[in-house]
């Protein structure tokens, strides 16, 4: 290699031949053994990491798995702008959320007319359905984000509201009047007003600029709907 | 054609005494044989019925406009079509008649890649419409004929065809909402507006809001009338809101696919100067709905009075940006036939606008008068005087 670097470098020195006209006269003996080790800096880190997913005990992967949707939470409870959620998405966090409302916004089996609350899977159809509508809409609007990045994002984004949803919950058991119905709309809209820029925050960089509302707005009717099936739950 | 038109109906009419016949030899009893010897005669009658009217139908609303769907069809999206629109010149007796008027007329006609040169070089497709508008000197034409070949160019089941159809930008929205709010005599929402590029994100979310709208008003106006009733237990009545979906999105596209196939066959026997395409017809519907979501908010207000003035606002507003949008499509048309079909437009809207009032709306003072007691009385009068 140095003998290359000398042959090619003396025509540029002496006289104006031709670049690498003397590469013709390079011969690399065979006696010189060419060995080096060649590492790439990520590779010992995948190594270890999935001979050792394998192995380690079952609370380790799921302690994992908790901790990587509870630091979601966070961010969607401080809502900076920050990529986590969109780079290492995952739909558990909007599982468990979807799920946790269905239940305790569905129509208890005592009460059984027709015009009621919405069913478990009314309520269930309503959001997962809604999220995949949304990031539909906003892929055939030019988004560049994800289908599953972006239903990560909304699913996430429902975490004020199930929190207003338990709150409601909670403040029902006191007696009804004018007085409970306000403080639950006064929880329900703070909660929501925190889902949209939560959901905004992450969401708006994706769009391109002149379509920004376009793409929003589908975001503020789906969490709009769910405000008011939480604000309209009657118990018994 | 035509002289089969009368064989039909005599078949027809044949059948319908042949049937009426029977039941009157043969009049209702309890008895098991009477029943099954009518039936036997109801089965005969309803499978001959069947066929013939499937063969009038086939005649009269298939033969001819479906040559026209798919002319229309391929000279949009060009992708797919291609090789069914190799099927379309074969007979088209309206452009043989229009190329013999004209011999020296030219077309330009942008397709995509399937296209076989034959075609392009033949038949002057569609040219009467073309130079029509040519002639009124609407230069729009050339240019979104164009356009529209140029753009939508991707075969149907990749993902950028479909986003053709979302390629709006905010400003374009508000602009096509602004247009119809205030529906201007003379100017063509379409023409205006619309300019060849329908979308489809106006018209499938302004339903979306407008089925919510209606639904949560709808139960908040039951609320605040039934407010003092002691019998009254606040639901939330979720069932509403999927049957409002499934009236407004109905409503918004086979309205305008029945219009769409109408205009396609009264084009076959008139030729009109305006054509619509199909999402431009969805696309003025969708449009044409934005004026009933603040109608609906406004419902709430529990005033008979005011609702039904409401009513009236919204159907002025949106049958007048329809009636003008559609009136020159039919204006070359007997004249019977295109008021007909302005008519036929409005009485629908009304219909939607009328159906959702009463079904979704409990009516304000009826409730009141069978629980005239003291104490809802009071409240009664509260509740009005709010």
């Amino acid at each position: 290699m140095a003998k290359a670097a000398e042959s090619s470098g003396e025509p540029g020195t002496t006289s104006p031949r031709p670049l690498f006209a003397g590469l013709s006269d390079i011969s690399i003996s065979q006696d010189i053994p060419v060995e080096g080790e060649i590492t790439i800096p990520m590779r010992s880190h995948i190594r270890e990491f999935d001979s050792s997913t394998l192995n380690e005990s079952v609370q380790n992967t799921i302690m994992r798995d908790l901790k990587a949707v509870g630091k979601k939470f966070m961010h969607v409870l401080y809502p900076r702008k920050s990529n986590t959620l969109l780079r290492d998405w995952d739909l558990w966090g909007p599982l468990i959320l979807c799920v946790t409302l269905a239940l305790m916004l569905q129509r208890s089996s005592v009460d059984s007319e027709k015009d009621g609350g919405p069913q478990f899977a009314e309520v269930f159809v309503i959001v997962w359905f809604g999220a995949v509508t949304i990031t539909l809409n906003s892929k055939l609007l030019g988004g560049n984000i994800s289908f599953f990045q972006s239903l990560c994002v909304l699913g996430y984004c429902i975490l004020p509201l199930t929190v207003a949803m338990l709150v409601c919950r909670l403040v029902l058991l006191a007696e009804q009047g004018p007085i409970n119905f306000m403080v639950r709309l006064f929880v329900v809209i703070v909660m929501f007003t925190w889902s949209i820029v939560a959901s905004t925050a992450f969401l708006a960089d994706s769009q391109p600029p002149n379509r920004k509302a376009l793409a929003i707005y589908p975001v503020f009717l789906f969490y709009f709907v769910i405000s008011w099936m939480i604000l309209t739950f009657t118990p018994q | 054609m035509e002289p089969l038109d009368p064989l039909g109906l005599v078949s027809l009419y044949l059948l319908l005494s042949g049937y009426l016949y029977t039941d009157l030899s043969h009049p209702t009893k309890e008895g098991g044989k009477e029943n099954s010897t009518i039936s036997n005669a109801e089965t005969r009658f309803v499978c001959v019925y069947f066929i013939l009217v499937s063969y009038e139908v086939y005649l009269f609303f298939l033969f001819r406009p479906l040559q026209n769907f798919f002319l229309i069809i391929g000279r949009r999206p060009a992708g797919w079509m291609a090789a069914v629109g190799d099927l379309q010149f074969e007979e088209f007796g309206n452009a043989a008649a229009t190329a013999a008027e004209n011999p020296g007329a030219t077309t330009i006609s942008i397709e995509g890649p399937g296209e076989s040169p034959a075609h392009q070089a033949g038949l002057p497709r569609g040219s009467g419409g073309e130079e029509d508008d040519e002639l009124l000197g609407n230069d729009d034409s050339d240019k979104t004929e164009l356009l529209a070949g140029q753009k939508k160019s991707s075969p149907f089941w990749t993902f950028e065809y479909y986003q053709t159809f979302f390629d709006v930008d905010t400003y374009q929205v508000f602009d096509r909402i602004k247009g119809s709010l205030l529906p201007i005599p003379g100017k063509n929402f379409v023409r205006l507006y619309i300019r060849s590029n329908p979308d489809l994100y106006g018209p499938f979310w302004i339903c979306a809001t407008l089925v919510f709208a209606i639904a949560i008003s709808g139960n908040l106006s039951n609320f605040l009338i039934h407010l003092g009733e002691k019998t009254y237990h606040y639901v939330p009545e979720f069932r509403k809101v999927s049957i409002a979906a499934t009236i407004i999105y109905a409503y918004a596209w086979l309205v305008p696919l029945a219009l769409w196939g109408f205009l396609m066959w009264r084009n076959s026997k008139v030729m009109n100067i305006v054509s619509y395409s199909f999402l431009e017809i969805v696309c003025v519907y969708g449009y044409s709905l934005f004026i009933y979501i603040p109608t609906a908010v406004l419902w709430i207000i529990p005033q008979k009075a005011v609702r039904w003035i409401l009513v009236m606002i919204a159907l002025g507003v949106s049958g007048s940006v329809l009636a003008m949008t559609f009136w020159p499509a039919v204006r070359e048309d007997n004249r019977r036939i295109a008021l007909a079909t302005i008519v036929t437009i409005v009485l629908l809207h009304t219909l939607l606008s009328v159906g959702c009032l009463a079904y979704f709306f409990d009516a304000p003072e009826m409730d009141h008068l069978p629980t005239a007691t003291a104490a809802p009385n009071q409240t009664v009068a509260a509740a009005k005087a709010r």
